[in-house]
This record gives structure tokens, sequence and C-alpha cells, in this order.
């Protein structure tokens, strides 16, 4: 009768994991989950819709109607006429080195904040956490005046840091390492500090520590942090615009803008443009979707 | 050395040591394990990142609180001359654009925490039940947050556009005579464009709550449930309040979102009459026709003082909570 007595008792928690009968509640909840993501996505369908059709058809039967034909020669056209290749390649030079960089620089600061007891540790943190919090527009102006001050000859078109991607990338990465630095220091401080102290003690240098140690332990944080400055950085509209002024050497985001200007008397051609510029992203999303969302939550909450 | 199996998950890793009072640092006594080299090493890796940060970042923030005080036309150093507070007055008093920038930048943190993040409160609680599917709903509300915010304005263009867009195609507001203009008429574009920004915020606060309801601890909810509360009184008793540190972060998060707010409304419509914003009328003066770089930095300086007031309190307390755990 043991049996008996063991399902009564476990009847009352029953795990969570267990499939639910369908119950009507159940089904109201899907109904307005699923008309929720669909009124979510419709934005973005109907840009597709609208990219997908020639604009002359719409032109003469309005946009809320049924298509004659749907093609993808907006995408062909968009992706040719505005050399988005050349753009792309623009944007990899900036957002490759600029996301290397950030994560190098910010371990290492995360390395000396959380595994020394210096008493500078919390006022640096401090620094770093609340740079990155800043609106960008607050250093813009002096930004701007201090890029046109510096010559780098040789590197750049303009032998200046304004209009370079060296520019782009050193702001990119002076900004964001404060966020990793954060993320990085908190998630440092919860490896066990065995770790660091017997290494110490056996005669490790400082610098293997944290190169052959720590930094391999992190690499769940570090490709979440990866994730998100990729994808950062790529969507990043504002700096470019601002310290780029050759449309030549602009970032893909940026570059859009520019293309839109360029082809306003065709809205379809437009939409396929942005949505081309939508789809590296999103590939990256999907493919790394659980590092993009802990990376999220790990900056706004441990654990 | 593998450490895959040391560590899971940043979520796992990240759970912070709780009771280890040394924080997992090296106590002070072990100093002395550290000999001359490995202090300059350490000197350097602290160094350098934070020389590029502090140079980029704040140098040119404190140079913005300089600035601010001169009027200077960006040719030749000698140019520059100390005004005092006559940008500061001319922007309170003499600026048509400034109040209406601020009024728009609160009504947009209004407008954001009042409807999105409820939203995505509610979203999150919902998908946190453990249902089928819950990964495709997911995705659909947290694509637009993934998305740039410029390719985000092209998007909602084409359902705005008073000619062509959808809206207006389907109410048939495109005629002459019945002519809504929702990018163009001052009292409609901030709320055509609020809409815009809580379509992508809502999916944010949806990530940030479904991570808070995560570390709720499963048996209170049993508690809960066995003491025969229904799923209201349990939210809004039991998990509501376990989630103060996830509401802290959203705010602030929304916060600033609010002050950064720029490329939406630049690629909408340039931030012209009835969208303008602190962060337009800064760059407009850069990029702008204009190129007063003292009073641009005026306005940046109210931007970095509202900014300030939020983030030193939050941080300090988000720090001395960890120093105490």
């Amino acid at each position: 009768m043991s049996t008996l007595d063991t399902t009564t008792t476990t009847a009352a928690s029953a795990p969570a994991t267990q499939r639910t009968p369908v119950r009507p509640a159940r089904i109201l909840l899907h109904l307005f989950l699923a008309g929720a993501a669909l009124a979510w996505l419709a934005p973005l369908l109907w840009a597709l819709y609208a990219a997908m059709r020639p604009y002359g058809e719409t032109s003469d039967k309005g946009y809320v109607s049924w298509p004659d034909k749907l093609s993808f020669e907006n995408f062909t056209n968009a992706f040719t006429q505005s050399e988005m290749t050349h753009y792309f390649v623009n944007t990899l030079i900036i957002a490759v080195p600029a996301v290397l960089l950030t994560l190098f620089l910010s371990s290492m600061v995360a390395f000396y904040v959380s595994r020394f007891d210096f008493r500078i540790n919390l006022f640096l943190l401090l620094v770093f956490t609340a740079g990155n919090l800043l609106p960008q527009q607050v250093i813009i102006t002096p930004l701007y005046r201090l890029y046109l001050l510096i010559d780098i000859p040789g590197i750049t078109m303009s032998g200046k840091l304004y209009d370079s991607a060296l520019g782009l990338v050193l702001i990119h990465v002076a900004f964001q390492s404060g966020f990793c630095a954060f993320v990085l220091s908190n998630y440092m401080r919860s490896l066990p500090h065995e770790l660091t102290e017997a290494a110490l003690v056996d005669g490790a240098s400082v610098w293997r520590l944290y190169w052959q140690i720590v930094l391999p332990l992190c690499k769940p944080a570090m490709a979440a942090l990866a994730t998100l400055l990729s994808i950062w950085i790529y969507n990043d509209f504002f700096w470019a615009l601002v310290l780029i002024s050759t449309g030549e050497n602009m970032p893909i985001t940026s570059a859009l803008n520019n293309l839109s200007g360029q082809y306003f008397t065709d809205p379809n051609l437009v939409a396929a443009g942005a949505l081309l510029t939508a789809i590296p992203t999103l590939i990256v999303y999907f493919a790394l979707q659980r590092q993009f969302v802990s990376g999220l939550t790990l900056g706004a909450n441990k654990g | 050395m593998n450490t895959d199996t040391l560590v899971k998950s940043p979520e796992v890793a990240a759970e912070p040591s709780r009771g280890a009072s040394s924080n997992g640092r090296v106590p002070q006594g072990h100093r002395r394990l550290l000999t001359r080299r490995d202090r300059l090493t350490l000197g350097l890796m602290a160094g350098l990142p934070t020389i590029l940060h502090v140079a980029l970042v704040w140098v040119t923030a404190l140079a913005s609180i300089a600035l601010a005080f001169t009027t200077w036309d960006g040719i030749g150093f000698d140019a520059i001359t100390w005004v005092g507070f006559d940008n500061f007055k001319e922007l309170f008093t003499n600026n048509p654009q400034f109040w209406p920038a601020v009024q728009h930048n609160i009504i947009w943190f209004v407008a954001l925490i009042l409807i999105p993040t409820p939203l995505g409160l509610l979203l999150a609680v919902q998908l946190d039940k453990q249902i089928r599917f819950s990964r495709v709903y997911q995705t659909a509300f947290f694509l637009p947050v993934v998305m740039s915010l410029a390719v985000i304005g092209f998007v909602w263009q084409l359902i705005y556009n008073p000619d062509t867009g959808l809206i207006n195609s389907l109410i048939g507001a495109n005629e002459p005579g019945h002519y809504i203009d929702w990018i163009g008429d001052p009292d409609l574009n901030l709320w055509a464009i609020l809409i815009a920004a809580s379509w992508r915020h809502a999916g944010y606060m949806m990530i940030l709550y479904l991570a808070g309801l995560k570390g709720v601890d499963p048996s209170l909810r049993e508690a809960s449930a066995l003491d025969g509360a229904n799923e209201w009184q349990t939210f809004k008793n039991v998990i509501f309040p376990t989630l103060r540190p996830t509401n802290t972060v959203v705010l602030v998060v929304t916060i600033i979102e609010a002050l950064r707010a720029f490329d939406l409304v630049f690629v909408f419509n340039k931030g012209a009459e009835g969208t303008e914003l602190l962060s337009i009328l800064v760059t407009n003066n850069i990029i702008g026709e204009s190129s007063r770089i003292g009073y641009g930095s005026a306005i940046a300086v109210v931007l970095l003082v509202i900014s300030l007031a939020v983030i030193i309190p939050y941080l300090i307390a988000t720090f001395r909570k960890e120093r105490q755990a």
C-alpha cells in the first residue's frame, strides 16, 4: 500500500514540467498570445509585402490591394544599385575589430577589479558603468571637434580621425567597454577565489593568471557579450551619422539613410533595402538566441 | 582544459557566491605575492582601457560642460570666448524648441513606462507558464529589439506615410479633404512615433521580466496555490513583490531609453516640429546648418545633468548591495 501513499503525497506538488490537460483557459491564452504575436509581426510583414511588389503596380492600384505579381526584384535592385556589398564590408571593417578590442580591454579591467582588492576598484567600475549609460549626445559635440583635430596621416582619406573607420572603432570600444567591464567583473567575481590564490602562491605571473586561468573560464559570458556587441555595433546609426562625412565610408545602417534620400520616389525599393539591412542581425539573433538574451539579462540582473 | 562542464551557462555562473565574504578576491594580505612586474602588468591592464574610456567618454563630457559657458564657431582655439551663463539664459528663455524638446523627452518616458512596460510584464507572466510554442511567441515579440532603430523607422514610415501608408490606405485618409498627415502634423507625429517606440520597448521589457521571473522561487508559487490563492492574487501578493530588483532595472533602462531616443525620430522626420528631443537639438547643432558649439554643448549639459541624476544614485545603490552580498 506504500505506492498509494507516495501518489497522494506527490500529487500535491506536481512537477511543473508536466503538461497540463487542455483547458479553456489555456486555449484563450494561446489565442491571446498568437494574436499579439501576429500583431507584432504585422509591421514587418507589411514591409515585406510592399518590398515584394513592383512600384508601378502599387502606384496604380494602391498599396492595399491584391498583388498581380510578387518577386524579389526590389531586393536584387536595392542590393546592386546601392552597392550594398560595399557597405556591408565597411561595417565588417568597423565591427570585427571593435568587438574583439572591446572584449579584450574590458576583460582586463574586469580582471583587475574583480580578482584583487585595490581601493580604487569600486570607483573604477563606477566610472566605466556610468560612462556606458550616458546618452551619446552628451559627448558628441567635443568628440566631433576632437576627431577633426587629430591627424592620423596615411590611414584614412581625410588624414584625420574624423571620417575614418578607426575613429568609429575607437568610440565603439570606449563606449561599450563600460557595459562589458560591468558584466564581466560580476562574472569573474563568481569564480572561486582558490583558483587565483593557488596560482599566485605557485608563482604564476598575473598575466598568466588572466590569460590562461580566468579568461578561459569566462567563455560563456564572452560569447554572450560578443553576440550582443555585434548586433549593437552593426545597428549603430548615430556615431556614423555624425563622425563619417563621406557616403562611401558609411557602415550599412547609416548608409541606408542615404539610400532612402536617393530613391525616395520608390518606397518599395527603400523597404527592400531596409529589410536587407536587417537580415544579418536576424541571422545572428536566430543562430545565437540564447547568448543574446543571456547577455542582455546578465547586464540587468545577475543570475 | 575543458571548462564547459564547470560552467554550464552564464545564468548559473553569474550567481554570486553568497556567503563568501572575500567575494572571490585575493585578500589584502596576499598583495605581498605580487611582484613588481605583476604590479606593472596590472597597472597596464587596467590603465590602458581606462585611459581610452575616460579620454573619449568622460573628458569629452567635461569638455561639453566647459564649452557650454563659451561661444565658439569651431575655427581656431583663440576664437573661444567665455560668456558665462548666456547660452543657458538664451536656451531657457529664447529658444522656441527647447521646452517642447524637454516636454517630449518626458512624454517619451511616461508613455514607455505606462504602455509597453506593463505589456511586457503581462507577456512575460503569460510566457512563464511553461506553455507550448513559448519560444515562437517570444521571438515574435523580441524581433523588433534585435533590429536597428533606423530600420524600424523605415518600416513604420511605410505604415504612416500619408499618401501610400497602410493606415491611410485602409481608412481612406489619403484623399484631399480628409487627409491625415501622421508624419508632418505636430499634434500627431509624436504619438505616431511613440507607437513604434513602444512596439520595440515591449519586447525588451518582456525579456527583462522573463529573466526576473526565472529567479522567483517555485516553492513560493506552490505555497500560494496551496493557500487557495487565484492567479491574480498570487501575482499581486507573491510574485510582483519579488520582482522589485527587476522593476528598478526596468525603470532605469526606460529613463535612459527616453533620454537617448534619437535614431527612430531622426529617420522618421528628422525631429521636425512636434517631435523635437534634446538629442535631436544637440545633433542639429553639429550636422545642421548652424555650428554653434557653445550653444549645442549647453543643451548637452542639460541632458548630462538629467542622466547623471538617475545613473549615479542607481549605480551607488547597486554596488552597495553587492558589497553587502
